[in-house]
């Protein structure tokens, strides 16, 4: 009877916005980058469910809703582009050839180390798009074999690494400008970078905003225009 | 609930297109082209999706958990690449750090 319950459907949302929501609130008063909300939940699931002995093909199955409401974050990202649009029409080309040139590095240096450290191209699939938002990162890998899972691990490890290293490096590399150095927290920390580039300004933070959605967007199309060549 | 058809509205003809061009870009992306685009050529009004896309957005960590609970069935090969993963990831972020932030900075004084 207790084993039915704790694989329910109900049960398991109820505990994964429940662990979220608790995530969230010990992230708010410890402001450790490394507890960040998601991290913890994915690490507090996998402990509760293995102790209550929950598959994770039950879980995967109950929590359905959730792919569905991805899905539809990626489609609101469109709104969000185009609110950041309006806000730095100015210096939308150069933005646009940034972004671009980013998104082919950062495809290229992935997948290229992964081959030299000697993984496979299910690895450099999953990969990939790691700079880019969860969302559209599981969007992209799925037609080339990336494991899902990998790359949702990967691209949060990478958002938390990069918001505490970026504004760092940038300071180490002389890079003043405001548009410039929230460009480059979004283009390679994507939402995370993106959180922090708002707690360091207005500019900072819509620059880094434009350039997660543009990120996104450019990567989602340019891993599939370049699958023949990377996997 | 305007928002939320506006938002499933996108994503179906998103997905549409995504059939009908072979799948090789998912329709939730194509979805949100085509709302940037109906945004910038004022075919749709942004009030219409700004709550919903606001909620959205603001949660949207809370929906990839299940993805990533989902690493204990990817758990071997993980961590057979685990070094391969861990230096390509950390030195493609640092990279794209720098040459963002460096093109921008030249770029942006000209263009």
């Amino acid at each position: 009877m207790i084993h039915d319950f704790v694989s329910s459907r109900i049960f398991l949302l109820a505990l994964t916005v429940g662990c979220y929501v608790a995530g969230v609130a010990v992230y708010r008063r410890t402001r450790i980058a490394l507890l960040h909300p998601v991290l913890l939940s994915v690490v507090a699931l996998i402990s509760l469910l293995h102790a209550a002995g929950v598959e994770y093909g039950s879980y995967a199955e109950a929590t359905e809703l959730f792919s569905l409401l991805l899905n539809m974050s990626v489609v609101a990202l469109g709104y969000l582009l185009w609110e950041q649009v309006e806000m730095l029409r100015a210096h939308a080309l150069s933005i646009l050839v940034t972004v671009v040139v980013g998104s082919l590095v950062g495809i290229g240096s992935v997948v290229g180390i992964v081959y030299i450290m000697g993984a496979d191209e299910i690895i450099a699939a999953s990969l990939a798009p790691k700079s880019v938002t969860a969302p559209i990162a599981v969007a992209v890998v799925e037609p080339f074999g990336g494991i899902k899972a990998i790359t949702s691990v990967v691209v949060i490890a990478v958002g938390i690494f990069g918001s505490i290293i970026a504004p760092r490096m940038l300071d180490r590399l002389g890079i003043a400008d405001p548009v410039a150095r929230g460009l480059a927290m979004g283009s390679a920390a994507h939402g995370i970078g993106t959180a922090r580039a708002i707690e360091i300004g207005a500019v900072e933070g819509a620059a880094s905003g434009l350039a997660m959605g543009l990120m996104g967007l450019v990567t989602a199309l340019l891993v599939p225009l370049l699958s023949d060549l990377l996997f | 609930m305007t928002g939320v058809f506006y938002i499933l509205a996108f994503y179906a003809a998103g997905e549409l297109l995504a059939r009908l061009t072979g799948g090789w870009v998912s329709g939730g992306v194509i979805g949100m082209i085509l709302l940037f685009a109906a945004l910038c050529s004022g075919v749709l009004k942004p009030d219409k999706v700004r709550d919903i896309s606001r909620m959205l957005l603001g949660n949207m960590a809370m929906f990839f958990i299940p993805l990533g609970v989902g690493i204990v069935a990817a758990y071997d090969l993980l961590s057979q690449n685990l070094w391969s993963i861990i230096t390509a990831a950390t030195a493609s972020t640092l990279l794209v750090i720098a040459v963002v932030g460096y093109m921008q900075q030249k770029l942006g004084k000209k263009l």
